[in-house]
């Protein structure tokens, strides 16, 4: 299999709140190859923004990175200098944040947020910057005439694609994308996957995908990480953990998305509500919404093992 | 009897929004352009569409918050006009109640889970002043909110959203409704937690006979839990019929898009997704024509003049498209 770029080593992200510390990413180890799309699902507060977050090591109290490291290209992004990490963040790394829409400051023109990025970044001279500028538009499908306008002015869909070109404007290697499309409609997130897949061929970035989405998932990535309450339960090739999943979590979060073409069945999704991370029980995290949770799973937590090389998972009853 | 199955609950025909935009001036964008369904007993109608197709509007207009353009809205087979001067604002909102999207600002958040299923039990006259408290315990339990002493102390942000969709459920279903108007009540839920909420819908739709008009974008849910599915394009409906009929053989190109978008774990290999990037156009009481010409690969001369007329192209399912 081709190089490792990114490698995530018993990562740890804590947030220290008045009431206790919540641990939103718990021991997790993850890497990404080059040019590899690796998908991360799970739902509202399991610690997949954290974990994205940590990556561009843009954390801020009450954020602690407590343990772990991570590594891009081997250089550890947590002990960077200031300076390092500055190059690092965009050249290296890019990030398309959840609500992307709204991450364009509303009062600056198209223009000159594009700009501002490859300007701060780069020697570019304003008229290099802005012929840059041009270019990442036509390269995200936006006509030039659009430079000069501002967001308001664009569409969802088109300030979306801006934010892409934004996170596109140094090539970098890898490109966290945190619930990319989830405000967009259907038809629109399907147009924008596509043109990310062409680019994606076009300039070989590897991507980390953020979603809730299992089954958009198990189209585009080639592997996905299931995350529940800052765990990873469940790695392994995107169409295998989709179609043949093996922790109850993942099972219960495939059937929660009716299937629109497949049989009418009855669905279930997962009982109960999502864990509360500052009152987290002893042994598994998912023992009180399991429908198979028996004594061991109340006493030990279970670790990520693997039948075959290529799939993980941290379950009790296998 | 049989009078009263084959009466819809709620019936629109030909109903028109249009909405002032800028100040001053006389444009106006037209939100909703001659929509016309039936809420039937016990069941439920999905309407399915992008933003700004004019789902929202027209649950809105059924709920009386927007007073329509034009067109006609019957409720239980009389005029809706009629029926409000007989009967009064208030029971007309007791009998059609909505549920929105966002249970976080749905809630008040300085007031108690019991303080919101009190408020309409009494504003209703449901029930006196001594038998209040035990039918918030009952309702919460119906909507699965137990131990339902507890929950009922509690404040919403106590609670996850899920949960406090549950709330807003029960306080619809407090009141007896024969319809609720549900606009997207889990798109904004997590996902292992939103087929408890249809689930729970599915169940008073059932058992209590309750009409839904479920506003959703999300067409395989639409098929899951509605019995019949409209599919919104722009402020015209241009498919709409059984949800099987809809979702498994669309005819409109539209639907076809929309459903060719759908990620879909049962699909095996990847469907040819055509779309033309067009721009969508700003639909005004001058516009003419289909409003999906600009995105439409199968367009013909007559599309950019004049919207196709209804065609019914097998039992119960309709189309407004010239191709098919």
């Amino acid at each position: 299999m081709s190089e490792v770029l990114l490698e995530i080593n018993n990562l740890c992200v804590d947030y220290v709140l008045p009431n206790g510390i919540a641990r939103a990413v718990n021991n997790v180890s993850l890497s990404i190859k080059k040019g590899e799309t690796l998908g991360l699902a799970g739902e509202s507060g399991c610690g997949k923004s954290t974990l994205a977050f940590s990556i561009s090591n843009l954390h801020k109290a009450p954020a602690l990175i407590s343990e772990g490291e991570i590594l891009f290209q081997g250089q550890d992004v947590l002990k960077m200098r200031p300076k390092t990490l500055k190059a690092y963040r965009w050249n290296n790394v890019s990030v398309v944040f959840q609500s992307a829409m709204n991450s364009l400051n509303p009062v600056i023109s198209i223009a000159e947020q594009l700009t501002d990025v490859i300007r701060a970044h780069t020697k570019a001279s304003a008229k290099d910057a802005e012929l840059r500028a041009i270019e990442l538009l036509e390269i995200v499908g936006i006509h030039k005439e659009r430079l000069h306008s501002f967001p308001y002015q664009l569409s969802g869909g088109m300030r979306q694609r801006v934010v892409i070109a934004i996170a596109l404007a140094l090539e970098p290697e890898l490109i966290i994308m945190d619930e990319p499309t989830t405000a967009l409609d259907v038809v629109v997130e399907r147009e924008i996957l596509n043109q990310l897949y062409e680019l994606k061929q076009t300039f070989g970035f590897s991507i980390l995908f953020i979603s809730h989405d299992l089954s958009l998932m198990a189209e585009i990535a080639d592997r996905i990480g299931v995350m529940y309450a800052g765990n990873l339960i469940e790695l392994g090739l995107a169409k295998e953990v989709f179609h043949h999943p093996i922790h109850p979590y993942t099972k219960g979060l495939v059937s929660s998305f009716p299937s629109i073409h497949g049989p009418k069945e009855t669905l279930y999704g997962i009982p109960g509500s999502p864990l509360n991370l500052l009152d987290k029980p002893q042994g598994c995290d998912f023992q009180a919404r399991c429908p198979d949770c028996h004594h061991k799973c109340q006493q030990e937590v279970p670790r990520l093992s693997s039948d075959t090389p290529d799939r993980l998972v941290a379950c009790h009853n296998l | 009897m049989m009078n009263e199955l084959n009466t819809p609950v709620l019936k629109a025909s030909g109903l028109i929004k249009d909405f002032p935009i800028g100040s001053g001036n006389k444009a106006s964008m037209r939100a909703l352009n001659d929509i016309s369904f039936e809420l039937h007993k016990g069941q439920a109608l999905a309407i399915v569409g992008e933003s700004g197709s004019g789902k929202s509007t027209s649950a809105r207009i059924l709920s009386r918050i927007f007073e329509e353009t034009a067109g006609l809205i019957e409720y239980k087979g009389i005029k809706l006009k009629d029926f409000i001067k007989k009967f009064g604002r208030l029971e007309y909102a007791r009998q059609v109640q909505m549920v929105f999207q966002d249970p976080f600002g749905s809630l008040n958040p300085v007031h108690t889970i019991y303080h919101h299923i009190a408020r309409p039990l009494l504003i209703h006259k449901r029930t006196d002043k001594q038998g209040v408290e035990q039918a918030v315990y009952d309702l919460l339990e119906l909507v699965g909110l137990s131990p339902a002493y507890e929950t009922s102390l509690k404040y919403p942000h106590q609670l996850s959203g899920g949960q406090r969709q549950r709330v807003a459920i029960a306080r619809a279903i407090a009141v007896e409704p024969e319809v609720i108007l549900a606009d997207e009540p889990i798109s904004m839920l997590d996902v292992s937690v939103r087929l408890g909420i249809l689930n729970l819908m599915a169940e008073l739709k059932d058992k209590r006979g309750i009409s839904f008009m479920y506003i959703t974008h999300d067409i395989a849910t639409a098929r899951y839990f509605a019995e019949k599915t409209a599919v919104m394009y722009l402020g015209h409906m241009v498919e709409w019929g059984d949800s099987d009929a809809v979702t498994q053989t669309p005819q409109h190109p539209y639907t076809q898009l929309l459903l060719s978008a759908v990620a879909d774990s049962a699909r095996k290999d990847t469907v040819e997704f055509k779309a033309n990037t067009g721009e969508i156009p700003l639909w005004g009481k001058e516009s003419k024509g289909c409003p999906f010409v600009s995105r439409c690969h199968k367009v013909i001369e007559p599309c950019h003049q004049t919207m196709p007329a209804i065609k019914e192209i097998s039992s119960g399912h309709f189309i407004r498209c010239y191709q098919v």
